[in-house]
């Protein structure tokens, strides 16, 4: 009888209790709301950074080189310990305004991830930029369209069709990576994790159930993605599929 | 007169086999270094509480002892696979462990201790003084529970993986105070300055124990026997003296 060996063991099991399980969900409340934030800051400033990545004039484009390569060339639990450890260090912090905004661990962790996954977005978007095929411009130029309107409806709108397989991705790395907020004593997923672990001795249990709440995520976002890409790049599909 | 010699010293022999057939030969596991309870001296010689305390305890024993160092994650292991017999490296008596090997009667216990800078003036065994603050612990450890149990609701807690992480957090003001195993606390806030201690020290928990080999009855028996007898007849205490400016005797 399954739904009695079920009901057996939760009776039986002293880990998955309700509190064990409401850690659980404000564990994943708290990533949901880091990893989302960060994508959505992430996005708004890789635009036009990767845009300025673009441009011929070294001025212009050197610092962005600089900034991606900085940021994807460092591992990101390293630029959370110098965000979150380094800040506190800066003599006199406490006392300005600053310090109610990286008092608390959160937004050291958003800043951090914000930071990172914007270096990858850029690089990712600015890929897309430069693999527009010379045609199209020359169309757009033929048609008296100016460097801005070009983008505007040229360049960016195919650049985003074929930046958004790449970007998935990055999206579902980020959502693992974000595991590491747990270090600075951010109460994520993995947090709770290792908070029930400690205090129950049992690494099975506590991890294979949050490996499980994180697949439930990826899954979430493999299907919003796919949806997204179909939509997008309908133009692709054969006639009548 | 040179058989009597030989007699004499086969008589020497067979007594000196027959006196160590009665003794104990015994080897101790410590990981060190982990001050001040085992750690080696500038002439790299083994020395600090446990050391001293393992010392008197064979010496009342009347065993052989040999001291073994070995690393912390290969204790157990090395203990069943009868590397050595007896375990005084500072090992808490917790139910899963006591699954796997026998505990003498605990010999000591550290207090947890709390620490904070020294502009905090709360009580903190004062729930309404406490309330709103954050305190800091070692994930796992007897202070977590304890914060956890005690005072949940009415602090924050932040939970920590190494000690180094936490003492950051408390000198960057993340944190109000800490909790943390009392001579950790002593060696990494104390030695810093601008810090105290702020309440008085907690005893949690049930202690540290010798751990033997389960089958090994026989010299836990031993082994509770002398131990008794040195915290009775105040040699305990002359080495925690030694090591020691409070109490941490069982």
């Amino acid at each position: 009888m399954p739904p009695d060996f079920i009901a057996a063991w939760l009776n039986k099991n002293d880990i998955f209790t309700a509190m064990t399980i409401m850690e659980y969900w404000d564990g994943m409340v708290t990533t949901v709301q880091l990893v989302f934030l960060c994508l959505i800051i992430g996005l708004v400033f890789a635009v036009p950074l990767a845009i300025l990545r673009t441009v011929k004039n070294p001025f212009v484009s050197g610092p962005v080189w600089l900034y991606t390569y900085l940021f994807r060339g460092t591992p990101l639990l390293i630029q959370l310990y110098i965000i979150y450890y380094g800040v506190a260090q800066i003599p006199g912090i406490q006392e300005t305004f600053w310090w109610e905004i990286f008092r608390e661990p959160f937004y050291p962790a958003l800043l951090a991830f914000t930071l990172n996954t914007c270096a990858y977005t850029t690089e990712i978007i600015r890929g897309a930029i430069i693999s527009t095929p010379h045609g199209e411009i020359e169309a757009a130029k033929a048609y008296g369209m100016n460097w801005f309107m070009r983008m505007r409806r040229i360049v960016l709108p195919s650049a985003a069709r074929r930046a958004v397989q790449a970007y998935s991705n990055e999206v579902i790395f980020m959502l693992h990576s974000s595991a590491i907020a747990s270090v600075v004593t951010i109460v994520d997923l993995t947090g709770a994790a290792r908070n029930i672990y400690s205090r129950f001795y049992a690494p099975f249990d506590a991890f294979i159930f949050v490996a499980l709440c994180y697949m439930v995520l990826t899954f979430i976002l493999v299907f919003a993605f796919r949806k997204l890409e179909n939509h997008l790049l309908r133009h692709q599909r054969p006639v009548g599929s | 007169m040179k058989k009597l010699m030989i007699a004499a010293s086969c008589a020497l022999a067979m007594f000196a086999t027959g006196a160590q057939a009665d003794e104990r030969n015994l080897r101790i596991a410590f990981d060190v270094p982990y001050e001040p309870f085992e750690y080696k001296d500038e002439n790299g010689e083994l020395t600090g509480f446990e050391v001293d305390l393992a010392a008197a305890m064979c010496e009342e024993m009347k065993a052989d002892c040999e001291f073994v160092i070995q690393a912390w994650d290969g204790m157990i292991p090395g203990l069943l696979a009868r590397k050595f017999d007896l375990i005084m490296s500072s090992m808490s008596i917790t139910e899963e462990r006591a699954e796997r090997v026998l505990f003498s009667e605990p010999y000591y216990n550290t207090p947890g201790g709390w620490f904070g800078p020294d502009s905090f003036n709360a009580d903190v065994t004062d729930m309404g003084a406490m309330k709103g603050k954050t305190v800091g612990v070692q994930r796992g450890t007897t202070m977590d529970t304890f914060v956890t149990e005690e005072m949940s609701g009415v602090v924050t807690i932040k939970r920590y993986t190494t000690a180094d992480d936490m003492v950051l957090d408390l000198e960057g003001q993340r944190l109000d105070v800490v909790f943390v195993d009392y001579p950790v606390g002593e060696q990494t806030v104390l030695t810093k300055k601008g810090f105290k201690e702020v309440g008085e020290p907690v005893k949690l928990g049930e202690g540290v124990g010798v751990a033997m080999r389960k089958r090994d009855k026989d010299v836990a028996e031993e082994v509770n026997a002398a131990l008794r007898k040195l915290k009775e007849d105040g040699t305990y205490d002359a080495i925690m003296k030694k090591y020691f400016a409070y109490d941490v005797k069982v």
